[in-house]
């Protein structure tokens, strides 16, 4: 933290001179050659190196597939990994160029903070994990008064639990600790009786714990979470890139568009896939948002199609296995909607 | 000083740009304007910047409802006081842990210091083991090793260690009964007040009565009985309104009593012990300082073993042992900012939640940039008051 606070500092002396005369993002991006991904330090299904030391996650795919909007290379991206507290900071300072860390979309941090959400790769809600085989009896968050709460400081989940504990007329003894592998180790300890997070995170985080099948998720969902990626204010060419790549992740999966078939689909006769895929005669689809034509193309190979990242992330082709629940496409009873792409 | 003295005998010759004092005063003024627009330039720069990424600032954000929770508060907090409650909440658990780290550390140091120059090989050797070992492991180390090496295999709570008078010991710390004080308490603290207040009265004029008759005195025994006494004695009158409340077993954790978190615990006993391993060695080199001709000619003097460390050695030794001493007590407050490694709520871990959660961070870590400053300057200036009281009075 302290070293990120202390560049934010020497940022603001010297490094915001230097970026304000600078272009874009974009430019900056394509000068360096790579983009900068702030991501989770490790938290399973989002952002987490997997045995080979390569980055696993629904959230780091999704800066691949802005690189891959970018460059048409799904490769060329770097991760930052932050913790809850240092993530704005990175941001603003310009450390990274996405914020892709499973980060609440709040209003304060579109207007207070300077950020820019682009919309939401993942809804949650923040639940609660217990030991069941230390605590029996305990079926409901309602029976946790008296409890000592693990959790992460500088989160929205930190507020929502007092929140929560206040309006049920609860008391709770609060054990927050900066960074995720270290609530991690305090639950798994026993310094805690309760475990507080996102819900999602609280399937990934189960699964490294020294005995996972002793832990339930208690079926309370206590808040909205909508969770996504965030750039900085000011740049509104580098905010479309980002959003539009968000929709054409969910536009892939609401035409079929998926990895294993994408090259086949270019010479489709559908008006509406020839157009998201660039395959239209003098067309400006790319070219507009300041990426190449095939830029859907070049995504959907790099990382599948929204629904392919979910599953391979989260879903059923991962140990999490958490259904699609109000994560489905719009057509199939879920919240994921995207605008035209035309 | 001594040269400029003898620079402004000469008499200024040819060009004032040759004169020593114009250009003194020159480079001194550019020094002090290049400082200035430093500055302000970046100042002026963190504004402008913060306005074009349309980050909100100014301190204004302090009086805004905190809405999370801290664990230890000294004073009364809930979520919904204020950002800058939460922030002094988190002070004041800096001052206590530096506070009593600095008190345990200067004990543990005096110890281990005097002991490395026993003549008795088994201590001299214990405490030299113990210095290298503390001396060359980095604090957070050691705050590690407290609480995940030492505090965390506690048993769980259900399987709490049983102490002596109700206390608890368990991985979530230290429990004991908490006094209740009861209607006519206040009289209990009167007595002890009155108690300390005579005890000095009786312990200066038995000086002075030594100093003019040679005659002694039990100081000591007379300032226990008044300082244990007479609020024993007040205890009684007022009617025994002393109870305790004892911690008992719940759902989830002890309840009732008063309980001491591992967070402070290790990072207060890492401190303390941290910290010690230097005072000694500065204790050592403040003993050592005092040239043996003095203990030699007290001891001609007739003066026993005690009385020349009490009288003679000690004091010349405070002399070379306090301005160092001050460096580790600073250096122990800086240090408990480690706090935020195992969740001890201190200025740095709340003030860093409040940057995070207002995303105020430039504010944020001016506020704790001051704070630490201003604890420090005054950690210095008590510090040298008890230096100048200690100095050589030279006649």
């Amino acid at each position: 933290m302290k070293h990120i606070a202390i560049g934010v500092l020497g940022a603001a002396a010297f490094g915001f001179a230097a970026s304000a005369a600078s272009a874009s993002t974009l430019d900056d991006v394509k000068a360096k050659g790579f983009i900068q991904c702030g991501t989770n330090t490790g938290l399973a299904g989002f952002a987490a190196p997997d045995d080979k030391g390569e980055w696993k996650g629904i959230d780091v795919d999704f800066c691949r597939a802005v690189a891959a909007a970018v460059f048409g290379d799904g490769t060329k991206v770097k991760f930052t990994p932050l913790s809850a507290k240092e993530r704005f900071t990175a941001l603003q300072s310009g450390e990274v160029d996405i914020l892709s860390r499973n980060t609440t979309w709040t209003i304060n941090r579109d207007t207070a903070l300077g950020l820019n959400f682009v919309g939401v790769t993942y809804y949650d809600g923040q639940g609660f994990m217990i030991n069941a085989k230390k605590l029996p009896g305990v079926n409901s968050a309602l029976q946790l008064s008296g409890a000592a709460v693990c959790v992460q400081s500088g989160t929205t989940t930190e507020l929502n639990l007092a929140d929560y504990f206040k309006a049920n007329k609860m008391e709770y003894n609060p054990v927050v600790f900066e960074k995720l592998d270290e609530v991690n180790a305090a639950y798994d300890a026993g310094r805690c009786d309760v475990y507080t997070t996102d819900q999602s995170g609280l399937y990934g985080i189960r699964l490294t714990l020294s005995a996972p099948a002793d832990h339930v998720v208690l079926p309370e969902i206590i808040s909205k979470e909508p969770l996504g990626p965030a750039v900085r204010q000011g740049d509104d060419q580098w905010y479309h890139i980002v959003k539009w790549t968000y929709f054409a992740l969910l536009q892939a999966e609401e035409l079929g568009i998926t990895q294993a078939n994408v090259d086949e689909m270019k010479n489709s006769d559908n008006p509406e896939i020839k157009r998201v895929l660039g395959q239209e005669a003098d067309t400006k689809i790319g070219t507009d948002l300041g990426v190449s034509n095939d830029w859907v193309v070049n995504i959907v190979k790099a990382v599948g199609n929204y629904g392919e990242m979910f599953e391979r992330n989260v879903g059923s082709g991962s140990p999490l296995k958490i259904a699609r629940g109000i994560n489905a496409l719009w057509t199939k009873g879920g919240l994921q909607y995207a605008p035209p792409i035309r | 000083m001594a040269s400029q003295e003898i620079l402004r005998e000469e008499p200024s010759r040819g060009s004032f740009i040759n004169d020593p004092r114009v250009r003194g005063i020159f480079f001194q003024a550019l020094v002090l304007v290049l400082l200035v627009a430093g500055v302000w330039w970046v100042t002026h720069n963190v504004i402008a910047n913060l306005t074009r990424l349309h980050i909100a600032s100014g301190f204004g954000f302090l009086k805004g409802r905190a809405g999370f929770d801290i664990s230890e508060s000294a004073i009364a907090y809930s979520s919904d006081s204020t950002y800058f409650r939460a922030i002094l909440v988190g002070f004041i658990n800096t001052v206590i842990v530096a506070v009593v780290g600095i008190i345990t550390a200067t004990i543990i140091g005096f110890i281990v210091g005097i002991g490395r120059l026993s003549h008795n090989w088994l201590i001299r050797k214990i405490c030299t083991v113990y210095v290298e070992v503390f001396r060359n492991i980095p604090p957070l180390l050691v705050i590690f090793f407290w609480y995940s090496g030492v505090l965390a295999v506690l048993p769980p709570p259900r399987d709490s260690i049983n102490l002596p008078f109700g206390s608890f010991l368990n991985q979530r710390g230290f429990y004991f009964p908490r006094a209740m004080w009861g209607e006519g308490s206040w009289l209990i603290l009167v007595a002890l007040l009155l108690g300390i207040a005579m005890a000095w009265f009786v312990a200066r004029k038995a000086r002075q009565r030594q100093m003019a008759t040679g005659q002694p005195f039990p100081v000591f025994w007379t300032s226990i009985a008044l300082i244990v006494g007479l609020p024993l004695l007040a205890y009684a009158l007022s009617g025994f309104p002393l109870s305790f409340e004892f911690p008992k077993q719940s759902t989830f954790n002890l309840v009732g009593g008063f309980q001491v978190r591992p967070e402070f615990l290790s990072l207060y006993l890492a401190l303390s012990c941290y910290t010690a391993a230097f005072i000694a060695e500065i204790v050592r080199a403040g003993i050592r300082g005092v040239s043996a001709g003095q203990t030699e000619a007290a001891a001609a003097l007739g003066l026993r073993s005690g009385s020349i460390l009490r009288l003679v050695v000690v004091p010349q030794a405070m002399r070379i042992v306090i301005p160092p001493l001050t460096s580790q007590y600073l250096n122990l407050t800086k240090n408990s900012s480690l706090a935020i490694a195992i969740g001890y709520p201190d200025l740095t871990a709340t003030a860093g939640t409040v940057l995070n959660q207002t995303g105020q961070a430039v504010e944020g870590v001016v506020i704790m940039m001051a704070v630490y400053l201003a604890l420090s300057l005054i950690t210095s200036a008590v510090m040298n008051v008890v230096n100048a009281r200690m100095a050589l009075v030279e006649r």
